[in-house]
């Protein structure tokens, strides 16, 4: 089946938490949406879901208006970020549930069940009742349950945020390859750009309850269609500078004059907000072109093999800007140090005054 | 520790004498409770106890209180289930203050509504019939039960509902099969709490009732007769009145505290 959701939004007692968003979403499509908190990731599943009704707008399933209609009537399954199952039933009974209510043969109900657990791994558990699994067992049956049921719309609300580390990994490799023989729409929400990244498929990201871009995976992390997009897919935070063109030289926030080289050599003469993310934001010189900017450290973290350092960069006006970058390896920095950075002007983004894209690297650095 | 226990040994014995009084008094004869202090039955008799099993004015009297009591408890409880759930589900107008005046139901003391209760009753042929004081009861116990109920049902997610529309349940059939098993300690709880109220309430259950369904407490306040009164029959009939609460109170003890808690702990 395709989702189409057409202009809908969501107020609940004055507060907006889905405004007019349209997405269309494909037959056996992966999609991922993502935003932080509070961004509607869960607002819009619910209204996926037929769980809410909108307050405007349209949903249609294969063209049809499903609007209002029940979830009863609905073929969706859900699996929530919270571990969702009935305490009161085997895992077993857990994962027949859908199957029980729609009246399926016994050895039917008893092939499938048993097909979900060999795939989830949960075959010694089936006699036990959830409150005596781990958490990851218990996502785990949650994730079953929606398996079984074979709907058309598959919801899966941060389905792995409340799992430990390997278990994440191994369940993100596995979630997409399970679902993806049935053929249903998939739906992903998660706050983390690492993971949608690693799930590929198509990316929609969310601020405030609004869409800010959706498109491939991919195309959306290196060619963002504006800065809203960009700060959602950027972990750590993208890092931003105004800057004014003038010519073949650009004038810096920090009141320092360079030439307009890479992204920005062939844009009109304006202000533009530039943004690059951590990875490109260098601690040694990369090359001679590289804008050189100095900033004090203000914390410096140390990850194993990876170094963030957090920098804060005066502007002309009296403010600074908090950059991070990322470099491999340890390096030691103390809080409070003058550092010197670095900004590759091929490898980063140019954005106009209302924040859409003016100017990107080409896909082939941008990465 | 030792002088906790001891503590704590006192205050238990501090409670329990009455009831060791009472079940005291009831193995006694009338000649001995009345000749002076003993501390255990020197003439050892059940003669009370039998009285009571074999005197039909006496053991029907704690049939028409089971009875009623019975009643209004499955009445409370059916009637608070449906009720607590809305409360604990859906938002509506002026739900907060209609869920406060339930409560405030049981401010007013019971004789306020005994009168025209006893009038209602007269006039629809409910009086003397279980149906009176069970019905009336309901007024103080459905109140507390959608108390009692509205709390454990909030400490169920609300996604488990969720899930199960999503599973393709119905309501009455998720009500049933997934729901009422999820808040079943809090159903015994407040079942327990329905008898115990409508099982110690006198004033209402005397004034609705005459011959047919006079409940035990009002046949024990009845007890004077030309030889006097008849202490041990009456400390027999009281240790009988304790029996039922006890039994009660074993199948919830481990959900009480819970329970007075109005289901929010």
């Amino acid at each position: 089946m395709s989702l189409v959701l057409d202009k809908v939004s969501m107020h609940v007692g004055g507060h907006t938490h889905i405004e007019q968003v349209s997405l269309t979403l494909e037959r056996g499509s992966l999609n991922v949406l993502l935003g932080p908190t509070l961004s509607g990731k869960t607002s819009l599943m619910r209204l996926m879901a037929g769980l809410d009704k909108p307050t405007a707008g349209r949903v249609l399933v294969d063209g049809r208006d499903v609007t209002g209609v029940h979830v009863r009537q609905r073929s969706v399954a859900m699996v929530y970020q919270q571990f969702i199952n009935y305490p009161s039933l085997t895992v077993y009974e857990n994962i027949a549930s859908p199957l029980r209510v729609a009246r399926r043969p016994k050895a039917e109900i008893d092939r499938k069940v048993r097909e979900a657990a060999r795939l989830l791994k949960l075959e010694p558990y089936l006699d036990r009742t959830p409150m005596h699994l781990s958490g990851g067992q218990q996502q785990r049956t949650a994730i079953a349950r929606a398996l079984v049921k074979d709907a058309q719309l598959v919801l899966l609300d941060e389905p792995l945020a409340n799992l430990d580390y390997k278990l994440r990994e191994e369940l993100r490799e596995e979630l997409p390859k399970i679902f993806a023989a049935s053929g249903a729409v998939f739906v992903y929400a998660t706050t983390e750009p690492a993971e949608a990244l690693l799930l590929r498929g198509n990316t929609a990201t969310l601020w405030e309850g609004r869409l800010a871009q959706f498109g491939r995976t991919p195309d959306v992390y290196r060619r963002p269609a504006n800065i809203t997009s960009a700060r959602v897919f950027s972990d750590p935070p993208l890092n931003t500078m105004r800057v004014h063109k003038r010519g073949a030289q650009v004038v810096l926030d920090t009141g320092d004059t360079e030439a307009a080289r890479g992204v920005l050599a062939g844009l009109p003469d304006d202000t533009y907000t530039v943004g690059f993310r951590a990875d490109h934001l260098y601690l040694r010189r990369p090359d001679a072109e590289a804008i050189a900017v100095t900033g004090t450290v203000a914390v410096s973290e140390i990850t194993g093999s990876e170094s963030f350092v957090h920098v804060d960069v005066p502007r002309a006006d009296g403010g600074s800007d908090r950059w991070v970058a990322v470099s491999r390896g340890v390096l030691d920095v103390e809080p409070g140090e003058r550092i010197e950075v670095f900004i590759d002007p091929r490898r980063v983004f140019a954005f106009g005054h209302d924040g859409a894209l003016a100017a990107a690297p080409p896909l082939a650095v941008a990465a | 520790m030792l002088r906790a226990r001891i503590v704590l040994g006192l205050y238990i014995g501090f409670l329990l004498l009455p009831i060791y009084w009472l079940v005291n008094m009831s193995l006694k004869t009338n000649s001995e409770i009345v000749s002076g202090l003993t501390l255990w039955p020197h003439t050892l008799t059940f003669e009370n106890y039998t009285k009571i099993f074999t005197d039909p004015s006496w053991y029907s009297g704690y049939i028409n209180s089971l009875q009623y009591v019975a009643l209004n408890t499955v009445l409370s409880i059916a009637l608070a289930l449906p009720a607590a759930y809305a409360f604990s589900r859906y938002r509506f107008v002026g739900d907060k203050h209609l869920f406060f005046w339930l409560l405030s139901n049981r401010m007013a003391p019971p004789a306020v509504f005994a009168l025209p209760f006893f009038n209602l009753y007269s006039a629809i042929g409910l009086f003397d019939t279980p149906f009176a004081v069970a019905l009336a009861h309901c007024l103080f116990n459905v109140p507390l039960a959608v108390w009692i109920l509205e709390g454990f049902m909030s400490g169920v997610p609300r996604e488990i509902d969720e899930t199960a529309y999503l599973d393709g349940y119905g309501f009455p059939h998720f009500f049933v099969k997934i729901f009422t098993p999820l808040v079943a300690s809090g159903i015994g709880v407040t079942a327990f709490f329905c008898f115990m109220f409508s099982w110690v309430e006198l004033l209402l259950a005397r004034t609705l009732t005459s011959v047919d369904t006079k409940p035990i407490a009002a046949t024990m306040t009845r007890t004077v007769s030309a030889a006097g009164m008849d202490w041990g029959l009456l400390a027999a009939a009281g240790v009988l009145t304790i029996v039922p609460g006890a039994l009660v109170i074993w199948f919830v003890r481990n959900y009480i505290a819970k329970g007075f808690a109005l289901g929010r702990v």
